[in-house]
């Protein structure tokens, strides 16, 4: 029988009461697993339980492909017109938007997130993106070619069919909704399984789905866990195309299953080791409450995170002051305290693993600058962290920590600050700061990432690309080419008065 | 000077609709600045007054013209973002969906055409049309172009037009209001609006709507007026960038001479049509002949689009015309507010004496009447379905757009007479063809010189498929992508950080 968490809020900045139905959302209906496993979920703010999601595996993913493949060929893919489509998005963002306080709390609580943060830039951002891809589905068109005067040639724009989506804990909605707006708006159905650490938001939000009026199985919720659920997702025969976006070594698997299974298209946003070079004329003030932006907000939690810092040393010595001076302003908290600047990371697990870089830092001979400590003796909570005076072997500065941990080194030239930026096996982001147009022009064409950004942290923006270089993926989410990910390109060639 | 607002009563539930009856000018409505002068509205169907609107003048153009300047200067244009666009223009939408009974009984009280068609066709596309183009609102990119990348970048920036006129006609008040309205908005253009004098009170009622979605002041200028004076003025207005027209040629050539005139403004134009619609051998006929006949008598014929010259391949051709006639009879034509009725009366007295000189003129150079041609002797600006056949191409009937529910029909043995018959005109606004043989869709598609080829089906227009003139039927194109273009000027940015200029050369 499928349970339903509610929890009444009181806090200074959020009042009043949620409920989420915790099992799966399959063809509209609320459905428990098939082996009835559950998996707890803990706020991360106090390291307490929540509530039971369910635990999905194989059998229930057949059950989701069953009915987003029956929607697909009767009542879904072309056969919602495509204006249609996109009214029923659109509908879908009005009722975001409607219960975007109650999304937030839940969003907050589950992943440890400040709740203005999560009303502000998480909701709105679903509901931009929600609201930008309804307006692409009547628009996404193909192409008529000449050729010559026998044959009447042109492409199709055409759905691929049941596609499956796999999103992380970080931003669970928002990156969820990356997925989902382009994938609807195309006509394809959907699995989506978000992290089992953060699954109560997109579970609230498979009711509003059913709300909106979307068929059933055009949409469907498996909860569970990445070798379970996930594997049974990217191994499935019947799922025609997996969008993934989490660590590089759970891509890789992933990958490798389509490979092995049957060759469905594969899209992965993976980690990143972004690089945030501030030169000596930047703004100062500003480079500094960017780049602590970049590396601290959401705990570091972000795939973009400017955690590789490089400063030119003319302003060095006063970049450090003043960047350590913001790190060590941030208070950690209740994210539904109005005082709360910092927010733990989202679960035991990531935390284990943001310490144990912390250590291997400190082993290595690196300079702690700040922070280094976990903060209290509740939930997951860790310092802002800045690590100087590393070399460039060491783990801190060659892998993704994904936690309030930067590392920070001294550059000269204009040479040197690319030839280090673009020294990773990542390629996801790259931030400048400088007032010299020449320079920030320059340095952007030849940064080996997928987005640069120019005076600024990496903050997406729906609507332009997102989507790494190297090895941290390929294929895009967000603007126009996200439709790409979701698209079977079909050509047409009808005789139309050859003879042999 | 608070300025009369009338009510309007829908005869079937006796609700009393109000209708603002100023010019709409930066989100008031106002008297004329200068003149005293009303417009009349009439119900065509009863021939009864429906209610006087403030006549504009030349001056209140220029007011409004003023106030949609001011605003693409500081609160639209480049000032405000695509997301704010798609917002505002959606809202509209949604109020348009919510006050579609009083929208769909002004426009039946005023046009004539039948309720049902009115608020389910007419209004469902036009939020069906808002709603396209608010999806392309934050959509509109530029390029961003390769040169040399070591010293130069060069982007494009599709930037707004700027003010806009814009001049509708009678046929589909509201339905042509939204094809106007949504790319402008959306390419970031504001308008100053002038609806046909025969039947402004949808115009003036959206314009309520403007105010209440959140537009702000001078975005949207409606300026009911004679086509001579307000649309004149808009034509040949120093400060309008654009001026986008629906109507007749005749007064199409007009609009385009007065912006080579003034400022050399662009102008897009979509006029008549005289469009050929052709019967194959192969044709299913049963269904060729419901076509046929939505051809023609949709709006009371009052159609641009209508499918007004009908060719029928010989050894079809007496069979089919039975068929057709038999159709015709099937509609029944009166009052809009009756839910028996599928069609309606002419818009105005004027159009009616037009359409029945024409239906004259057909007797009289020799036509063959096989349906209609007699008034009826009760009120209302009647004319039931009219059908001619033996026609020859010299007729009035077969040359001049008549705009009204009058066919004329003739025959063809061959594919290539088919189209030389059918290419013969002036005009290249639509053309049918019905065939169950797939290349010779192909090919006659192919041949026929109009902007919109209908294969087996006539009519029947999508708010994501461009629509347009060939020829003389006008230039430009609206719905679909392409309607953007009319409201967007391309910018290049050409940005040196790497050159240095030796000089002398």
């Amino acid at each position: 029988m499928v349970l339903t968490f509610t929890r009444d809020f009181d806090t200074p900045l959020y009042k009043g009461k949620i409920s989420v139905k915790t099992g799966l959302f399959i063809n509209n209906e609320w459905v428990d697993a098939a082996e009835n496993d559950t998996i707890d979920t803990i706020d991360p703010a106090t390291g307490e339980f929540i509530t039971s999601i369910a635990d999905a595996t194989a059998k229930d993913v057949d059950a989701a492909v069953k009915a987003a493949t029956n929607a697909f060929l009767t009542t879904w893919g072309t056969r919602t017109p495509a204006s249609e489509r996109g009214r029923l998005l659109s509908k879908l963002a009005d009722l975001v938007e409607r219960d975007a306080d109650k999304l937030a709390a839940i969003e907050a609580l589950d992943a440890g997130k400040f709740y203005p943060h999560a009303r502000h830039m998480d909701l709105n951002n679903v509901i931009n993106t929600l609201r930008y891809f309804s307006g692409w589905a009547d628009k996404a068109t193909g192409k008529t070619i000449e050729t010559n005067e026998g044959k009447f040639a042109y492409t199709r724009h055409e759905p691929i069919g049941v596609v499956a989506a796999i999103v992380p804990w970080n931003f669970p909605l928002m990156i969820a909704s990356w997925k989902i707006a382009p994938a609807l708006a195309t006509g394809n159905s959907l699995i989506i399984k978000p992290s089992e650490v953060t699954s109560l938001s997109l579970l609230y939000f498979a009711d509003l789905v059913k709300e909106a009026g979307f068929p059933a199985g055009a949409f469907n919720v498996v909860t569970g866990y990445g070798r379970t659920a996930g594997q049974a997702l990217s191994e499935h025969a019947e799922i025609r195309k997996i969008s993934f976006t989490g660590s590089t070594l759970t891509g890789r698997r992933i990958m490798e299953t389509a490979a092995k299974t049957n060759l469905k298209r594969v899209t992965l946003e993976l980690g990143g080791k972004s690089a945030n070079v501030v030169f000596d004329d930047a703004d100062l003030e500003q480079a500094i409450k960017y780049t602590a932006l970049g590396i601290f907000f959401h705990s570091g939690q972000m795939c973009a995170a400017g955690s590789r810092i490089y400063v030119q040393s003319k302003i060095y010595d006063d970049f450090v002051k003043g960047l350590t001076a913001a790190a060590q302003a941030a208070k950690g908290g209740s994210g539904f305290e109005p005082t709360t600047t910092s927010g733990p990371v989202a679960s035991e697990l990531q935390f284990d693993r943001v310490m144990d870089y912390i250590k291997s830092g400190k082993e290595a001979g690196a300079t702690l600058v700040t922070g280094g400590e976990r903060i209290g003796n509740k939930g997951y909570y860790i310092q802002p962290t800045i690590f100087a005076d590393v070399k460039t072997d060491m783990k801190i500065v060659q892998e993704e920590i994904f936690g309030p941990v930067g590392v920070i080194v001294k550059f000269d030239t204009d040479e040197e600050a690319l030839k280090l930026a673009n020294d990773s096996v990542f390629g996801l982001s790259t931030a400048i700061f400088t007032t010299n147009i020449n320079r920030a022009i320059n340095f952007s064409n030849k940064a080996e990432s997928g987005s640069v950004f120019v005076n600024m942290a990496s903050l997406p923006d729906y609507q332009l690309s997102f989507g790494g270089y190297k090895e941290s993926g390929f294929g895009k989410d967000m603007g126009e080419y996200a439709l790409e990910s979701y698209t079977n390109v079909k050509a047409v060639h009808i005789n139309t008065g050859m003879r042999v | 000077m608070t300025v009369a607002v009338a009510e309007i009563t829908v005869p079937t539930t006796g609700k009393k609709i109000s209708v603002p009856t100023g010019l709409f000018i930066n989100n008031k409505f106002v008297s004329s600045v200068d003149s005293p002068d009303k417009i009349d509205c009439v119900n065509p169907a009863t021939e009864e007054f429906l209610a006087s609107v403030v006549a504009g003048s030349a001056k209140d153009i220029d007011v409004a013209v003023a106030a949609a300047r001011e605003a693409f200067n500081t609160t639209w244009g480049k000032h405000v973002s695509g997301f704010e666009r798609s917002k505002l223009i959606n809202k509209l939408a949604d109020l348009i969906e919510r006050d579609a009974e009083d929208l769909a009984a002004l426009e039946t009280l005023n046009n004539g055409k039948p309720l049902k068609i009115a608020r389910d066709f007419d209004i469902g596309d036009s939020i069906g049309c808002l709603r396209y183009y608010a999806g392309w609102a934050d959509k509109i990119v530029g390029q961003s172009i390769e040169i040399d990348p070591s010293t130069k970048f060069a982007f494009t920036k599709n930037e707004p037009i700027g003010v806009c006129g814009q001049i509708i006609p009678w046929n589909y008040p509201i339905q042509m209001w939204a094809w106007k309205v949504a790319p402008a908005l959306a390419a970031g253009c504001t308008i100053v609006m002038k609806p046909s004098e025969f039947t402004p009170l949808t115009a003036l009622k959206l314009s309520e709507l403007i105010v209440e979605a959140g537009f702000p002041p001078g975005v949207v200028n409606t300026v009911p007026s004679l086509g001579s004076v307000g649309g004149a003025a808009l034509s040949l207005h120093k400060g309008v960038d654009k001026v986008a027209f629906t109507g007749s040629t005749v007064t199409g050539r007009k609009i385009q001479k007065a912006a080579a005139d003034s400022n050399l403004k662009k102008v897009s134009l979509e006029l008549g049509g005289k469009s050929p619609h052709l019967i194959f051998e192969s044709a299913d006929l049963d269904q060729a002949a419901n076509w046929a006949a939505l051809g023609i008598l949709y709006n009371t014929g009052q159609d641009c689009t209508a499918g007004s010259r009908l060719y029928v391949q010989e050894s079809i051709h007496d069979k089919f015309v039975e068929i057709l006639v038999g159709k015709a009879k099937e509609l029944t034509v009166g009052d809009g507010f009756d839910e028996k009725v599928g069609g309606g009366p002419v818009v105005s007295k004027v159009q009616y004496d037009k359409v029945w000189s024409y239906i004259e003129s057909g007797k009289q150079q020799g036509a063959k009447l096989v349906l209609g041609g007699e008034k009826r002797s009760s009120k209302g600006y009647y004319v039931d379905p009219t059908i001619f056949t033996n026609i020859t191409p010299e007729m009035k009937i077969v040359q001049d757009e008549i705009f009204g529910p009058v066919l004329s029909v003739g025959k063809f043995k061959t594919e290539e007479e088919a189209i030389k018959l059918a290419n013969d005109t002036t005009y290249g606004l639509a053309a049918g063809l019905h065939s169950n043989d797939a290349n010779q869709c192909m090919r006659v598609a192919n041949a026929l010189d109009a902007g919109t080829v209908w294969v087996n089906q006539y009519n029947m227009l999508y708010n994501n498929v461009p629509f347009g003139g060939k020829k003389q039927s006008g230039i430009g194109r609206e719905l679909g992508s392409h309607a953007l273009d009319e409201y967007i000027s391309v910018k290049a940015i050409q940005w040196n950080y790497g050159e240095k200029l030796e000089w002398p050369l």
